[in-house]
């Protein structure tokens, strides 16, 4: 549910009125819907010289999703596709001429996509970057910025190093710029990936769909995935088809949305929760026509049992979601062992046995290509007041997650985390007004995220595609203030 | 040459008798009457059941042969209440229904029936039943005021139909609420059994031993998380709200008893609401199926529905007990299929009262009765007490009338299949269930 003040400011008379005032106004974000464009808009493709034949690449990418393309900036104009039959590259500052000389208003970009993988120092990215400047004033609302860049490695040169590193902080701060629900988002290729592997691929129509709203500020670290055909609409469209995955906690809020969002995709979800969640489970499975799996996942033999049900009664196991987490908060100094022990099996070493019984499967061929995503937190990379239980294992979700991708790569699978911010769930509404305020708007999106935000991430991490993108943290937080 | 007939004509006839079993079960939490379940109807349990066990199966959309269940106390409004469950929940709407009513034994008579067309190949696949609940139990109208209203109803004229509201009298204002009285004697259940319980001269102090075993083997059973895949929670409950974990001799001992007391003769009344069922709201739900469905849809095979006996006994005018009907089908249904009281592994006795599972071991073990009421050479036989309602029975977990057949045939299922995979021998359950009416219902099962 879209919080109160930011409904207000965007209907009726209380949004004239914040206008007036100067209010700060939340957008409503664009969610996924199925059918709707890939953006809302042509995509303004930009890159500095030595990175030409990046962007060719990516021209090339976006033109088979049917997406239309615009080039400028320090590169060449577009040498394979052209846009519109135009035959040349678009002034970013006059989009409107260049594309579609029918068109009477000016066309707004429904993404900028700024590849940089190539340059080799700071200086080399002026001419791209500050083609971008003028554009970001045609970018849509809900609009898409995307850094398209290259992770350095010990042993670079420390120009080549600063510029890539650079890219981190500039595409941090850009997206501090954006209003209206447009986000700014980068892919780091890492080990030498070619910029149009599958996983990037991947990578980037997430971030430019409206699956990313709540994705914010972040940069992903793609390398090459194991090889795949190049996917064609209908994978697309059912990125999970035929897959059986596994949600921990899906019995309400996030687990719900999640199973919701798998299923979706055209996975077959087992749900499960702890016995006593079990109305609620049996709600979820029967909506995702899936089936209720009722285990605590502290127990000893949870992994067996998960393992036996999907492989069992759905033939294979594809997606393990570790959502399943509790919050016992307390100061520390007031900390008993019931709050942290509690805490720590739920959220951490539940998730540890599972993975171990998960490993073994995969070591014996039982499972092929697993996508284990974990539910991490803000608040185990920020740390947060009164919650030392909980962000020790949060951020210790994300060490496992790191360790458990170098156990899986050898079998295919990958493991990755995503961290939520501030999102709108049952368990946050008991958060105090004012606290729950200041929470939702100390982000660049003004708001808080909904439990499908969370979900479309994990969907995006657990799809075939993302074979290339493991052992990461995503956050799913509007850029929230707090932390990296 | 001459040629035989086709081997693959086209087949005229139904194939012939195949297995039936048990896939699974599901049931809701059994609530005490007006607690929980208070603003809860019978369609809302029995739908609740149900989709718990589309859950947990994944049946959704799923067309099977048949649902087949009921309820005791029933609303006249919930003529197809198990059709209107079916449409309310995530099986396909073109799955067909029908209500099945024989008092207690409800529940367990539902699975003879679906089971009866599973192996007839009638059906390859269907859910048994149940639901009650005393908290949203019909009210009915007096006699009085029901032949004013449909005699004004019938009327053509206005003046007839005044004619006919002015018959009414104030008595007639009061409403009727359910009894669960034998019509034709008169007395309450309870009542009943107070009688058999003397003349087979049952203690209070073996009563209430059940009672209390009832309840320490549901909670242990509950806490080794027997009941994860067999029960979904409902309306906040997660557990059997009548389930007493501390419940002790002493605490039994101290209730006073409630039935018996007006009993003629020298003995002391010894049935209490310790060792008596209380009134309770519920619903349950078995998954029975054919192997090949099982096998089809990778669905486990918990137990073999081998076969099953119903019998009735003559208390209105005859000296037979209420509740006795169970101890005479039972040595009928084992004759039948050659096996003995040793033969079986799990006793699943219903426990409508403390005494009704003790009266009806006594009445085993008599030669004379035996003899003389159930045709047998000498006693039927000692069960072995260890192997009765292992995980407890209706005393600790309530018995919401219609629900209970399917709670203990998914209970006995799932202990079989344990057994069984542990033992790896054959192991057998037998189910009996006594109902108002000199009625009972007993199954075999068998593990898969």
């Amino acid at each position: 549910m879209t919080d109160a003040y930011t409904r207000a400011v965007n209907t009726g008379l209380t949004k004239a009125l914040a206008t007036r005032l100067g209010l700060p106004r939340p957008a409503l974000l664009r969610r996924f819907e199925a059918g709707a464009p890939l953006t809302v808009g042509p995509v303004l493709l930009l890159a500095d010289a030595a990175s030409a034949a990046s962007a060719d690449a990516l021209e090339g990418v976006l033109a088979g999703w049917g997406v239309e393309v615009a080039r400028s900036g320090g590169g060449a104009p577009a040498g394979g596709v052209e846009d519109s039959g135009s035959g040349r590259g678009l002034d970013a500052s006059t989009p409107a001429e260049g594309l579609d000389p029918a068109q009477t208003t000016p066309v707004r970009w429904g993404a900028i996509l700024l590849v940089l993988t190539e340059s080799g120092r700071p200086s080399d990215v002026s001419d791209a970057v500050l083609a971008a400047g003028p554009a970001l004033k045609r970018l849509a609302p809900h609009g898409r910025v995307v850094t398209v860049s290259r992770a350095h490695a010990p042993g670079d040169a420390p120009a080549l190093a600063a510029v890539r590193q650079g890219v981190d902080g500039f595409l941090r701060s850009v997206a501090k710029e954006l209003r209206a629900g447009a986000t700014g988002n980068g892919i780091v290729l890492a080990d030498g990936a070619a910029v149009d592997n599958p996983s990037a691929q991947a990578a980037l129509r997430f971030f430019l769909s409206a699956r990313s709203a709540y994705v914010d500020g972040q940069l992903l670290t793609v390398s090459t995935g194991a090889a795949a055909d190049a996917p064609g609409p209908e994978y697309w469209a059912r990125p999970l088809e035929g897959r059986v995955a596994v949600v921990t906690g899906a019995a309400r809020g996030i687990g719900a949305a999640i199973a919701r969002t798998l299923a979706r995709d055209g996975a077959t979800v087992v749900c499960v929760d702890v016995p006593a969640a079990g109305e609620g489970l049996a709600r979820t499975a029967n909506a995702v026509r899936g089936t209720a799996l009722q285990v605590d996942v502290t127990a000893p033999d949870a992994g067996a049992r998960i393992l036996e049900h999907a492989r069992g009664r759905h033939g294979r196991l594809d997606i393990v979601v570790h959502n399943a987490g509790i919050t016992r908060d307390k100061l520390l100094a007031n900390m008993d062992a019931a709050r942290w022990d509690s805490v720590v099996a739920v959220n951490v070493e539940a998730q540890l046995r599972i993975n171990e019984a998960l490993l073994a499967a995969a070591a014996a061929g039982d499972v092929d290509g697993l996508r284990i995503v974990s539910l991490a937190s803000t608040s185990g990379i920020a740390g947060n007041r009164g919650q030392t239980n909980y962000a020790f294992t949060k951020a210790g979700v994300m060490g496992h997650t790191a360790a458990t991708a170098a156990l899986l790569a050898p079998h295919g699978g990958t493991a990755n985390a995503v961290a939520p911010g501030f999102i709108e769930t049952e368990m946050t509404q008991h958060i105090p007004f004012a606290t729950r305020q200041v929470a939702r708007r100390l982000s660049s999106l003004l708001q808080g995220g909904e439990p499908v935000d969370v979900a479309e991430a994990i969907a995006f991490l657990a799809s075939p595609l993302a074979a290339g993108i493991s052992g990461q943290t995503l956050r799913v937080c509007g850029q929230n203030m707090v932390g990296r | 040459m001459s040629r035989s007939p086709q081997p693959d004509a086209p087949r005229t006839s139904p194939p012939g008798p195949r297995d039936a079993v048990v896939v699974g079960g599901n049931r809701i939490p059994f609530a005490r009457a007006g607690r929980k379940y208070a603003d809860a109807s019978n369609q809302e349990l029995l739908t609740a059941a149900i989709e718990g066990l589309v859950a947990r199966f994944g049946l959704q959309g799923e067309r099977l042969g048949e649902v087949a269940g009921g309820a005791v106390l029933k609303h006249s409004r919930d003529f197809n209440l198990v059709r209107e469950c079916v449409l309310g929940s995530s099986l396909s709407p073109q799955t067909p229904a029908y209500d099945v009513q024989q008092a207690c034994a409800t529940g367990l008579e539902a699975a003879i029936a679906v089971t009866n067309k599973i192996r007839l190949g009638q059906i390859d696949s269907g859910i048994a039943g149940g639901t009650d609940t005393i908290s949203d139990a019909p009210i009915a109208v007096s006699e009085g005021l029901r032949h004013v209203l449909l005699e004004a109803t019938h009327a053509k004229t206005l003046q007839g139909r005044l004619k006919a509201l002015a018959k009414l009298r104030p008595a007639d204002l009061k409403p009727l609420t359910p009894v669960t009285d034998e019509p034709r004697t008169g007395l309450s259940m309870g009542e009943h059994q107070a009688i058999t319980t003397a003349r087979w001269g049952i203690t209070r102090q073996a009563q209430d031993d059940v009672a209390l075993a009832s309840h320490r083997h549901l909670a242990r059973a509950w806490d080794e998380g027997f009941f994860d895949d067999l029960v979904t929670p409902f309306h906040g409950l997660t557990r059997d709200d009548n389930l007493r974990p501390d419940t002790s001799s002493e605490k039994l001992a101290a209730l006073a008893p409630v039935f018996g007391k007006a009993l003629a003769g020298t003995a002391e009344p010894t049935m209490t609401a310790g060792n008596s069922t209380p009134l309770t709201d519920g619903a349950s739900a078995v998954l029975l199926a054919s192997r090949e469905w099982a096998q089809e849809h990778d669905l486990p095979v918990l137990a073999r529905f081998v076969d099953a006996e119903t019998a009735a006994v003559d208390f209105v005018h005859g000296h037979e007990g209420l509740l006795m009907a169970p101890v005479h089908a039972v040595p009928r249904l084992l004759a039948r299929n050659g096996l003995t009281v040793d033969d079986i592994d799990f006793f699943e006795i219903h426990e409508a009262f403390a005494s009704t599972v003790l009266t009806t071991l006594a009445a085993w073990e008599d030669d004379e009765y035996c003899r003389t009421e159930l045709g047998l050479d000498g006693a039927f036989g000692k069960v072995d007490r260890a192997r009765i309602n292992v995980n407890g029975s209706s005393l600790a977990a309530g018995h919401p009338f219609a629900a209970t057949g399917g709670r203990i045939l998914a209970t006995a299922a799932k202990l079989v299949a344990q057994r069984a995979a542990s033992t790896g021998e054959p192991v057998r359950a037998l189910i009996s269930v006594c109902a108002a009416g000199g009625l009972g219902a007993t199954a075999l099962i068998e593990s898969a």
